[in-house]
């Protein structure tokens, strides 16, 4: 099955670049190709960059949310990188609980941060 | 649905139908900010206030097709964008407690009408039941 969006390999971890318009469908169905190529790929982490996203509504971001939960829920790790100041602003005064994610500021802090979840593993017991 | 003028030279308005048309709700609010002279924070939340109050409409309304009308607004010399949306739905029983966060009857997070309220300058609703819902949001240029 051909995936919606390209989805990049380095080392174990995926990376994956949102950008536009995103309609609803397209947003469901990278959840669901994203959750099958990490149980497929055995990737160990996932980048999500959402910097080329310009509007992140209520339901995205709970589509951001959930696929974050998926992943964890196959015990990989996933983190929201590259956020816009004006997304975050946003989504902070719209109310959409989002303060569990594990975000960075761009791709490469994100490694980093993805490097300390996988030999860190203490945050799943909270 | 492609943007239609209406009477008023600056009024442009676009059917809210099926998903396909939070896109160019979203299109069409993002080109009405700019011509307003609206910051990117503010086009930023008109436009994510205007995506959930379309959402409302597709989720809700549903059956009945709605509408966005968008128009350049000016007050003592200040710009701005107001939005209408407006369907022939079931209308909103119990408005109080759709304004209040974390009530929803769609298995939504219930942040959409409040939220909405949060993100723009101005919001109106007026609702009935069995006669459908409108609500009226305004963004100013600071």
């Amino acid at each position: 099955m051909t995936g919606v969006v390209p989805i990049m390999q380095v080392g174990d971890t995926l990376l994956v670049s949102l950008q536009g318009d995103l309609d609803d469908a397209t947003v469901i169905a990278v959840e669901e190709q994203l959750t099958r190529e990490v149980a497929r790929r055995g990737a160990t982490g996932t980048l999500i960059d959402v910097s080329g996203l310009a509007v992140v509504d209520s339901f995205i971001a709970r589509a951001l949310a959930r696929v974050v939960g998926m992943i964890r829920l196959l015990g990989s790790e996933a983190a929201i990188v590259g956020m816009r100041p004006a997304v975050a602003i946003t989504l902070v005064e719209l109310g959409v609980p989002m303060g569990k994610l594990d975000t960075a500021l761009n791709a490469e802090q994100g490694m980093a941060l993805l490097r300390r979840l996988r030999s860190d593993g203490s945050r799943r017991l909270d | 649905m492609a943007a239609v003028g209406l009477t008023e030279a600056t009024a442009v308005a676009v059917a809210i139908a099926d998903a396909a048309d939070l896109i160019r709700v979203r299109q069409l609010l993002r080109a009405e900010a700019l011509s307003a002279g609206l910051g990117l924070v503010d086009q930023t939340k008109l436009i994510t206030a205007g995506s959930e109050l379309a959402r409302n409409i597709l989720t809700y309304a549903t059956g009945s097709r709605g509408t966005l009308q968008v128009e350049q607004v000016q007050d003592s010399g200040r710009r701005g964008v107001r939005a209408t949306f407006s369907d022939q739905g079931p209308g909103i029983p119990d408005l109080d407690a759709a304004l209040s966060d974390g009530f929803s009857t769609g298995g939504s997070l219930g942040l959409g009408l409040p939220g909405a309220g949060r993100l723009t300058d101005e919001m109106n609703v007026t609702s009935a039941s069995g006669s459908g819902t409108t609500v009226v949001i305004t963004k100013w240029a600071r």
